[in-house]
């Protein structure tokens, strides 16, 4: 697993970057979809046209290495409730803590800069 | 001449959503941002739009990435509750104003404002969470009609806050040019110090929120004069979403009233602002 950058901006580049990945996540809004997944993780990730290493990114869950590959949040959340996973867990993901960690960090008032 | 009669800024986090539907309200984690909206709802529930314009922000379900207007506008009779991946949320069917709807377009094209148009739109949290901070319990329809005002800020180069006032200035001249009795409300949602990705995840920074809250009622220009830069330095990456509380207050006068306002963190990775003006005159 990487490390998080600071930002990530979701900017025409990473769009493009993130297309097939994104497209993907986002088909996971529907019942059906997410039985499809579930059923050959691999396969629904080559029938969207993933690169190697996006296909490898979501098969491992790594959710920075996503980041880096074009993802949007807002796309890899719905692959994230797949998994029961909260944003608060996400949040712990990228910070190197756990999600309780993180939960705690924003109940004190949340995280500070730097 | 149809009126704008009062302006909402409100946050619009998924889970403030989700602890009206399970139930949560009154949980130790909840409470005090729910007793925090009291006032508000109070107030609100006794100035009853016809209409209510909600700003918002489409969340990857019914806008993708194949096609992202920078600003759209819903012009159905009714716009059907998204389903985020989770089911959709209890809530009514969310019902249109379609003869407003085109006037807005209308005017706002007129005035340089190229509004995509959504014939169909389902909409998600960004829209039926501000219409529960307004309304927790609808019952079977919610009390006033809905008109879907998009703004993409996901998507990089979000427009500018600039943009956004004046957006907000161009609606206010198109509602008072509305041939009807309508009582108009203007929802400004999203925002609040949010980041949801990368190292600086979770970051809240208090102090730019609280000036904000103050300044969107007395020096909007200041705000609306911040890059989009500044706002993803001092607020998050999705605290960009605080333009869309420029467009509301755009639509107000100068001459208004703060009823309320509220600040709480967290909701779950972010803060939570609410704030709520009177139009007195135009």
């Amino acid at each position: 697993m990487g490390q998080a950058r600071d930002d990530y901006v979701l900017d025409l580049t990473a769009s493009r970057r993130g297309y097939a990945l994104n497209r993907m996540c986002l088909s996971l809004k529907d019942a059906a979809n997410r039985e499809r997944f579930s059923a050959d993780e691999a396969a629904y990730c080559d029938s969207y046209g993933l690169s190697p290493e996006q296909k490898k990114a979501v098969l491992e869950r790594d959710w920075t290495g996503m980041l880096d590959l074009g993802a949007s949040i807002f796309y890899t959340y719905k692959l994230a409730m797949m998994d029961q996973k909260s944003m608060q867990y996400l949040g712990g993901v990228f910070t190197g803590i756990t999600a309780e960690e993180f939960a705690a960090a924003l109940r004190s008032g949340g995280r500070k800069f730097g | 001449m149809a009126e704008v009669s009062w302006g909402l800024a409100t946050s619009h986090v998924p889970s403030i959503g989700a602890a009206m539907d399970q139930g949560k309200t009154g949980d130790e984690y909840w409470k005090p941002l729910f007793d925090g909206y009291a006032p508000a709802r109070e107030w609100m529930a006794e100035h009853t739009p016809d209409v209510a314009i909600v700003v918002y922000n489409d969340h990857a379900n019914a806008v993708d990435l194949d096609l992202v207007p920078t600003f759209g506008i819903g012009t159905a009779e009714s716009y059907q509750v998204a389903d985020e991946g989770w089911g959709r949320r209890p809530v009514p069917v969310v019902r249109g104003a379609p003869e407003l709807s085109e006037h807005l377009v209308c005017e706002l094209v007129d005035e340089g404002f190229d509004l995509a148009t959504f014939h169909r739109l389902d909409v998600d949290h960004g829209l039926t969470v501000p219409l529960s901070v307004y309304c927790p319990e609808p019952g079977e329809a919610w009390p006033c009609r809905v008109i879907p005002l998009l703004v993409n800020v996901i998507q990089y180069p979000q427009p500018t806050a600039a943009r956004c006032y004046a957006l907000g200035q161009a609606l206010g001249r198109a509602i008072r040019s509305f041939p009807g009795a309508e009582k108009v409300a203007v929802f400004g949602t999203g925002g609040m110090s949010h980041q949801l990705a990368g190292a600086r995840a979770g970051l809240i920074n208090s102090e730019f929120d609280r000036m904000y809250l103050q300044a969107i009622e007395t020096e909007p220009a200041k705000l609306a004069a911040l890059s989009r830069e500044d706002y993803i330095r001092l607020a998050g990456t999705e605290g960009i979403e605080l333009i869309m509380w420029l467009v509301m207050r755009g639509a107000l006068s100068d001459n208004i009233r703060r009823v309320h306002e509220t600040y709480h963190v967290p909701a779950s990775n972010t803060a939570a602002g609410l704030a709520l003006f009177e139009e007195l005159g135009a």
